[in-house]
């Protein structure tokens, strides 16, 4: 027995402990993998409008938003108007999820005393990981009724002709934890306008984007460039650039823009002032959430009994 | 010749050892914030779980994304503002069972235990110890912990607005039920 120390030199080291923690960890790792979900982007935008217009954002499923909206007058005004402050236009909405990809909004605005009601359907989520898609796309489509009457009290108020439509394509793509864009293809349609050269169908593009500034506030932008033979005469782009700041269950968006209207045929074609030559309003919108129907809560398999 | 079976005994037996890995891949981590006025839960049902019997050790791995809260914006708030989900995608944990040698897998029954590790998340390592139980039930091995947290001790910072409704000490909640890993 001569090799018995060499022995038990080898089967101390043999049966040493057969992994460490670093094993464990990497196994940890390798078993997670097995996991592996798509890793959707969430959040791109904080609420469900850059600042006038759509973002890719949806509220969840059996949430209502509360959106209650200012527009003021040109700042240019002066101090006898407040800086505009004393011409307020309004929209109040609201918005509720029906799904995940689903939602469905009404509003009210003193603008034309219009109506809307619009649908947004999320069609693509941006994700990487097991599945790599670089962009989130989503399609909306509204509804617009002005009951304001014509001028002219000859004229007969048809219902078709108070009515307008719009449909848009939201392209968005979250680069960065702090920075969001998206591409707005937009097409307005008009059952009647006003010259008989004027024409029915707008099309723009809107491009919108947003930095973080810190957790809880972004700086949003938002310009809709409208084709230049399909554009209402006399109007301009419209232009906004603003904050999101959220508390809580609420988001503020504060935003300085050229436009008066909240929905798409009021801000995008038939915005009258130019925001390069000073023609700025401030505006801004609270959103305030509400959980109407909860997630189906999740099965605890062995429920410890809080305190 | 006697040299040569002792030296092979001496071979296999830390293979032998080896063998006593449970794993399991839906181990259910919840917390539990309460204060006066508002109670919040959150539940993850897609955490990885290692126990190596042998050893004692124990680990978890849990995608901090897949915590799911009875309202949208808490979850979103949550990845967003609190965990900062994208610059710290997992929390993990590792230690040990420091009671192992009280039980036994072939008898079942449930077995009070002390666990005693390093807790990351938000990217912050600190040490925990917390009370849990094993149970063994026909060869299948559970356990549960529940232990608390301290929000300052992760840097998860609460602003003064919401101060009232998140509270500064989180119950966390952990249940797996193991299967032996192939």
């Amino acid at each position: 027995m001569r090799c018995f120390p060499q022995l038990l030199l080898a089967s101390l080291l043999l049966s040493l402990p057969a992994w460490s923690q670093d094993d464990m960890m990497k196994m940890l790792e390798e078993e997670s993998e097995k996991n592996r979900k798509p890793d959707y982007a969430a959040a791109t935008f904080k609420t469900t409008r850059i600042i006038n217009g759509h973002s890719i954002e949806n509220v969840a499923a059996g949430v209502l938003d509360l959106r209650i909206s200012h527009r003021f007058g040109f700042i240019s005004s002066g101090p006898s108007e407040l800086w505009g402050l004393d011409q307020a236009t309004m929209r109040i909405g609201l918005d509720y999820g029906l799904t995940k990809r689903w939602m469905i909004g009404v509003g009210r605005s003193t603008y034309q005393k219009q109506y809307d009601a619009f649908t947004k359907y999320k069609l693509l989520r941006q994700s990487s990981g097991v599945r790599n898609i670089p962009v989130s796309i989503s399609a909306t489509g509204s509804i617009m009724y002005k009951t304001i009457n014509y001028s002219d009290p000859t004229r007969i108020n048809f219902l078709e002709s108070n009515l307008f439509y719009s449909g848009q394509l939201l392209i968005a793509r979250k680069f960065s934890e702090g920075f969001s864009l998206q591409i707005m293809p937009t097409i307005i349609h008009y059952n009647l306008v006003e010259g008989t050269t004027d024409p029915n169908d707008i099309y723009a593009i809107g491009a919108g984007g947003r930095i973080k500034l810190s957790r809880r506030i972004s700086l949003n932008a938002e310009y809709y460039y409208q084709l230049p033979n399909y554009k209402l005469p006399g109007t301009y782009n419209s232009f906004a650039i603003g904050f999101d700041i959220e508390t809580g269950g609420h988001v503020f968006q504060l935003n300085f823009t050229n436009s008066t209207g909240m929905t798409e045929r009021s801000f995008i074609s038939e915005t009258t002032g130019d925001f390069f030559k000073g023609d700025i309003r401030f505006g801004f919108t609270i959103s305030r959430v509400f959980t109407i129907v909860k997630p189906r809560t999740q099965s605890t398999t062995n429920p410890v009994h809080w305190r | 010749m006697k040299t040569v079976t002792l030296l092979l005994a001496l071979l296999l037996q830390p293979a032998f050892g080896f063998a006593q890995l449970y794993v399991t891949r839906t181990a259910q981590i919840s917390f539990f914030s309460k204060t006066s006025m508002e109670n919040i839960e959150a539940v993850n049902n897609e955490a990885t779980s290692i126990l190596n019997l042998e050893t004692g050790e124990i680990g978890f791995a849990v995608l901090v994304k897949s915590f799911r809260f009875d309202r949208a914006l808490m979850e979103e708030h949550f990845n967003e503002n609190y965990l900062e989900s994208t610059k710290f995608p997992k929390a993990t944990f590792h230690g040990k069972i420091t009671e192992l040698s009280k039980f036994n897998i072939k008898k079942d029954g449930s077995y009070p235990v002390t666990v005693e590790g390093d807790l990351t998340m938000h990217g912050i390592k600190r040490h925990v110890v917390s009370q849990g139980e094993v149970i063994i039930l026909k060869g299948i091995i559970s356990a549960t912990a529940l232990f608390p947290i301290k929000l300052a001790d992760y840097k998860i910072e609460i602003p003064s607005l919401v101060a009232g409704k998140i509270a500064e000490i989180i119950e966390i909640k952990i249940n797996s039920k193991y299967e032996p890993k192939s």
